[in-house]
């Protein structure tokens, strides 16, 4: 391709964020409040990954209340519920009409590479340059699978959350659900509804009651200051960023493992290993249930420390008692795919962003994104919606007006320095 | 906890663990450490094992002492009973591994720790070694670990404590499990 030839179709702008989530939409309405020139590339539509890469029954964790973007709020005549998939794709959908997003649908970008002190981004249409990049591509990018995966034997189906849609889609027999945090959960808990056997692998999980006291415990949360906790207020922001998300669902019930274990589901330990058409699982489940009885404890224990503190001015509910997490005597160690009928592995083992396609010197040995509280190793490069990336609600719907607003400063700063230093230069 | 001005102390350099954490994140090959034994036999079922050098920092480390341990099976099994059996030495190394790790994470968490015990049982069915009943497996059917632990902390401090030894220890992890064994003969 000629140099003319690629200029005519390569689009000059400012910025360029990539992804039309609600982050990306936040930071697309902040800079045109600020008149910066950007355009918003979305791979598929606005919110794109809650239209094809959720399951159906997916609701929101966080009350329709705390559903909130900077500007744009619920507005329905149910404060206290969850939004399902169709009200959060309504929600976001408005949200980019409201803020007259400049959003490019049916763009995905194929390439980011530095050019001169630019920044190209290569699309399957028209390039573009810009001087600030804004990755909004979202934390879930894509679903992360043990690479033990690949010793299933090949008369079990292996499938992420990424491709589950509904229990229907399954093949009869039963199903082992490998992890026991927020999606694990869920949808162990659908699939035992629909009437198949599930068997529940469970590692290091976050237990969680859906209220305490009468309150929602993500409301209980956000009085806390837990939600708004940033990175320097914890001592160590790896860990905590690992820090799997908790046993909840976007209804009015609790589902923890004794939920779960009272509808039938079996709960064994973490898989260790798949060998000989075996599952093989860990013997660290006691522990596994004991650290997160005991964490709840801790959380619940603050939340009425706070209580003492703040007379809280609606009428609490006893704290009642929770039990601690049922463990079968003898938690079973294997699970013999062929004998039992297994017909299906569910891998809700975590979510990646993805940046297979970002070729910047900001990633580590292991591809994970380089960054200090979302500004990006690369200059003028910007990340939104990480996992505690600012803030312990980063990733939230509502996380996104606090980041937003730090980073787009930060981008505004480094427009201004680039200027400063082109007219000096 | 202990009241401000009381300095804790079991005897476990957390800076120095702390210091060669982050010394290790930087260089990921000086974490990659080599363990070995090695085992000779006596007579019968007697046998006795030496430990000394290892590997770990990216050069070969030596001991002052080299370590020795007799194996043997008790007079039940028409042995001498020189030693403890092999499955007890496994006792043994999850045993001290988690009372290790209590004594780290509480010195950490800033616990004065005044007595550790830690009580070992696991079960087994002989007829898995005997080759009696081909359903039953060779190793233990199940351990139970129970501590008695007496510090300057809540019964829940203590507990979180122990669960705490439980996720960063190397034996839990290697008894729980599977691991990997290749076994060659020169």
């Amino acid at each position: 391709m000629s140099a003319a030839r690629r200029g005519a179709r390569t689009g000059a702008v400012d910025v360029v964020v990539i992804g039309a989530g609600h982050s990306g939409l936040a930071m697309s309405a902040f800079l045109s409040q600020h008149g910066v020139d950007h355009v918003v590339l979305e791979r598929g539509q606005v919110a794109n990954s809650w239209r094809r890469e959720r399951w159906d029954s997916l609701r929101l964790l966080t009350p329709n209340w705390l559903s909130r973007l900077p500007g744009h709020r619920y507005d329905g005549d149910d404060p206290h519920g969850f939004m399902s998939l169709s009200e959060v794709i309504a929600f976001i959908d408005d949200y980019a009409r409201v803020v007259a997003a400049p959003v490019r649908t049916g763009v995905t970008v194929t390439s980011v590479t530095e050019e001169d002190d630019h920044y190209r981004v290569s699309t399957d249409s028209r390039d573009w340059r810009c001087r600030c990049l804004v990755l909004a591509n979202g934390a879930f990018g894509k679903a992360h699978v043990p690479a033990i995966a690949a010793a299933l034997p090949p008369s079990v189906r292996s499938l992420t959350p990424m491709e589950y849609r509904r229990p229907q889609d399954l093949e009869d027999g039963g199903v082992l659900v490998v992890g026991a945090s927020a999606t694990g959960v869920q949808l162990a808990d659908e699939l035992q509804r629909s009437g198949k056997q599930v068997t529940l692998a469970v590692g290091e999980h976050i237990r969680l009651p859906r209220s305490y006291r009468g309150r929602d415990i993500q409301g209980w949360l956000e009085s806390l200051g837990i939600l708004d906790q940033r990175i320097d207020e914890v001592d160590d922001v790896v860990r905590v960023r690992r820090v799997p998300s908790p046993q909840l669902v976007g209804s009015p019930a609790t589902l923890d493992l004794n939920a779960l274990t009272g509808r039938g589901v079996e709960i064994v330990g973490r898989v260790a290993g798949i060998r000989d058409g075996r599952a093989l699982f860990s013997g660290s489940l006691r522990n596994h249930c004991a650290m997160a009885d005991l964490k709840q404890q801790r959380l619940l224990a603050s939340i009425d420390r706070w209580i003492e503190h703040h007379p809280y001015r609606v009428d609490l509910r006893d704290a009642g008692t929770i039990a601690p997490t049922w463990l079968p005597d003898q938690p079973r160690l294997a699970m013999d795919f062929g004998r039992e009928r297994v017909r299906t592995v569910l891998w809700a083992t975590g979510f990646r962003p993805d940046y297979s396609w970002l070729h910047l010197p900001a990633l580590d040995a292991k591809g994970q994104l380089q960054h200090e509280g979302g500004i990006v190793s690369a200059p003028g490069v910007y990340a939104l919606g990480l996992n505690f990336m600012r803030r312990r609600k980063s990733s939230f719907i509502h996380g996104a007006e606090d980041d937003v607003r730090d980073l787009g400063y930060e981008l505004l700063a480094h427009l201004e320095a680039f200027d400063r230093c082109a007219a000096t230069g | 906890m202990l009241q401000n001005g009381t300095q804790v102390n079991n005897g476990v350099n957390v800076a120095a663990l702390l210091d060669a954490r982050q010394a290790l994140t930087n260089a990921p090959e000086a974490a990659r450490f080599k363990w070995r034994a090695t085992t000779r036999w006596v007579n019968g079922t007697h046998s006795r094992s030496t430990v000394s050098s290892f590997f770990g920092l990216g050069a070969e480390q030596s001991r002052k002492v080299e370590f020795k341990y007799d194996a043997d099976h008790p007079e039940v099994f028409a042995s001498e009973d020189h030693g403890a059996t092999p499955v007890e030495f496994v006792l043994v190394g999850l045993a001290s591994c988690l009372t290790a790790g209590v004594a780290a994470v509480a010195q950490h968490r800033k616990i004065q720790l005044r007595k550790v015990t830690a009580t070992v049982e696991a079960g087994m069915n002989l007829q898995g070694i005997l080759g009696i009943d081909a359903d039953v497996r060779n190793g233990f059917d199940g351990i139970k670990v129970t501590f008695d632990i007496d510090a300057d902390a809540s019964k829940e401090e203590i507990a979180a404590l122990v669960a705490q030894s439980q996720k960063r220890s190397a034996v839990f992890d290697i008894v729980t499990n599977p691991t990997d064994v290749a076994v060659e003969v020169r």
